[in-house]
């Protein structure tokens, strides 16, 4: 569904990402684990085209994307729920979810979403007339994922959805995340820094460092392997 | 409340106060006589002045404070006075048929002199308005505003001149030259963001004028174009009265629709869209809102109200010349914004009525005007930092999901 090639990426004259190649099939879940700094938020912000590549190929569902501003790859599917949440502080939640839904026009159906979240996440409904600001960070990581939902992607690229949030609050988030893959047919690709989660999570995983790709396998064989454990898994 | 702390917080203000002031308010040099003139009772002024001053501003900002810590400790959220008037009917109702009646009858009422300067205030509403969408909803610092105003009043002049356009026919050209006036600057500008956003159109405000105030051949310079047409009525013959009488109901009209398609955009998905933006550009682009289509749309939207304003400028005074078109002109816009309360509607409108009739009716004091009304502004900002009237969003609700939930 999703295809790397080569990716390089610079901020400035600073190269963040260097020959990056993966792939992602569809209805996977597949997560890119690694230290901070190592290039994972960059890889994402380059397939949705925020912080464009210099060079290399991405290909969504065969089409190269690499190039192509922000808005148009949203509307081929690819939707993002960026680091730290983002989402708008001032707008209530139901307005944050409804920018999310913002290059489409098919109100019916945007309705439809909108009880299919609220099925998912219950408390966002209690709070739909809530400033976004003033959620618990757990709410608003669910509002941020939310708010991508509703583009109706075929591919979510989730970035550190545990970020700053309690144990319990973020095992809540990956049954979601399971949930969405499962229900929906949904591809993910999780960027996370808790590899022992987000392997579990995931059926595939990416190993990052120093803008990098060092190693590529099912979640399970990366979870045993001795490498990964050590500097990943604090074991 | 009164703590001996703070008595002896004013008396070392006005201790500094006075050691300020002694080089221009104690010695008096006769260059004539060759005297000095020792003017001690003038620091005993200036020390009593600055001690009452400072005293009244201390207790001030302690029942603010106070004020502050009561509302946090009830925990119950504080609105505004006029918003909560305004949300009650009974005082909503009979509020709106007074401001309707005192409009329709202000100007059969009043002189022609107060009319005048509730048509400039109003002229600044409109703009205020159209300023509001670009720094209050999308959070573009725009400091070169009145360069739009400067098209829209002079393609209203130029057009005239050498065209004979009337003033209907050049209320939506000057709009529309605005608009793209607009879309022009905006297209090599809006890749900036904050400080460095506002120098830049601050140097396209200036630009404009100093292109106006020397390109002799297009705009006559520094002599401006007079004889500008007022409004007609259906060709009808007006006297002065009468016709400042019917730009003042011209102005009411534009206002009006203003009003009404502000509020209309507000509430749309773009209106949004520019609240998203000044919040987090990069959440918006995750989104899928494409961020220069977005801004350029706040920036052109809020030229054009400018340029509709510039047009009655022109047919109201009915000479216009560059000097109408400083950074002055920019600054008083984006202080009507400010201090009426970023992106509130209510709130620009009283703004404007403020910030342009309090510099009129200040005029008892003479050359103090300036100084006055300086200090009310920093007082404004001090006692209240959101504005007259703090925007209040109207919460927006998906019709039919409604019930859904609630059952």
């Amino acid at each position: 569904m999703l295809e790397l090639q080569n990716v390089e990426t610079f901020y400035g004259n600073i190269q963040a990402l260097k020959s990056i190649s993966l792939e992602i099939a569809q209805g996977e879940i597949v997560t890119l684990i690694g230290a901070n700094g190592a290039g994972k938020s960059t890889t994402l912000m380059s397939i949705s085209g925020i912080v464009p590549p210099r060079s290399g190929v991405i290909l969504f569902e065969g089409q190269p994307i690499q190039g192509m501003p922000p808005n148009a790859i949203v509307s081929m599917g690819i939707s993002q729920v960026p680091e730290g949440r983002r989402i708008f502080p001032y707008l209530t939640v139901l307005e944050n979810l409804d920018m999310g839904a913002f290059l489409r026009d098919d109100k019916p159906e945007i309705k439809t979403d909108l009880d299919y979240i609220f099925e998912l996440f219950p408390i966002l409904a209690e709070r739909r007339h809530q400033a976004g600001g003033t959620l618990s960070g757990g709410e608003q990581q669910m509002l941020a994922i939310s708010r991508a939902l509703m583009a109706r992607p075929r591919l979510l690229l989730l970035d550190e959805p545990s970020l700053g949030l309690a144990p319990l609050v973020v095992k809540r988030i990956f049954e979601i995340v399971k949930k969405i893959n499962s229900e929906n047919n949904t591809t993910v690709f999780l960027v996370e820094q808790n590899a022992n989660l987000a392997l579990k999570t995931a059926h595939r995983g990416y190993v990052m460092e120093n803008g990098r790709i060092i190693m590529a396998d099912a979640a399970d064989k990366l979870m045993v392997n001795e490498d990964v454990r050590k500097a990943y898994l604090g074991i | 409340m009164i703590t001996l702390q703070e008595i002896k917080k004013s008396f070392l203000v006005s201790l500094w106060f006075m050691f300020l002031t002694f080089p221009i308010m104690v010695i008096k040099v006769n260059t004539i006589e060759q005297t000095i003139e020792w003017r001690w009772w003038w620091m005993a002024a200036v020390g009593l002045g600055a001690f009452v001053l400072s005293f009244f501003w201390r207790i001030a900002i302690a029942r603010k404070e106070a004020g502050k810590k009561k509302a946090e400790v009830s925990g119950e959220e504080k609105i505004a006075l006029i918003p909560r008037l305004m949300s009650n009917p009974r005082f909503y109702i009979p509020g709106l048929v007074a401001t309707v009646a005192l409009v329709v009858i202000f100007p059969f009422v009043f002189s022609m002199y107060q009319t005048n300067i509730l048509i400039t205030a109003l002229i600044y509403v409109v703009v205020g308005l159209g300023l509001n969408i670009v720094v209050g909803l999308a959070g573009l610092l725009d400091l070169g505003y009145v360069a739009f105003y400067a098209v829209g009043a002079y393609s209203y002049a130029l057009l005239n001149y050498h065209f004979g356009v009337t003033f209907w026919m050049a209320l939506p050209i000057g709009a529309l030259l605005a608009f793209l006036f607009g879309i022009m600057l905006g297209f090599p500008v809006l890749r900036l963001r904050g400080d460095y956003l506002a120098i830049v159109t601050l140097g396209f405000g200036e630009i404009i004028r100093l292109v106006l105030e020397n390109w002799n051949a297009f705009s006559f310079g520094p002599s401006g174009i007079a004889n500008i047409p007022k409004p007609g009525l259906f060709g009808l013959k007006l006297s002065l009265q009468q016709s400042s009488i019917f730009i003042y109901f011209v102005m009411i009209g534009l206002a009006l629709m203003t009003i009404f398609v502000v509020r209309r955009l507000q509430d749309s998905r773009i209106g949004r869209a520019w609240i998203a933006l000044r919040e987090d550009e990069v959440a918006c682009q995750a989104m899928g809102i494409d961020k220069t289509r977005t801004k350029l749309s706040a920036f052109a939207m809020g030229a054009t109200w400018a340029g509709m304003g510039g047009v009655v400028f022109a047919a109201k005074t009915t000479f216009i010349n560059p000097t109408s078109f400083t950074i002055w002109e920019s600054v008083i816009i984006l202080c009507v914004v400010v201090l009426g309360g970023m992106g509130s509607i209510l709130g620009v409108i009283i703004g404007a009525l403020v910030l342009i009739l309090l510099p009129e009716y200040l005029r008892a004091f003479s050359e103090y005007r300036m100084l006055v009304f300086g200090a009310l502004l920093v007082m404004m900002m001090v006692f209240r930092p959101g504005g007259i009237v703090s925007g209040v969003r109207r919460i927006y609700k998906f019709e039919g999901l409604q019930n859904k939930v609630d059952s």
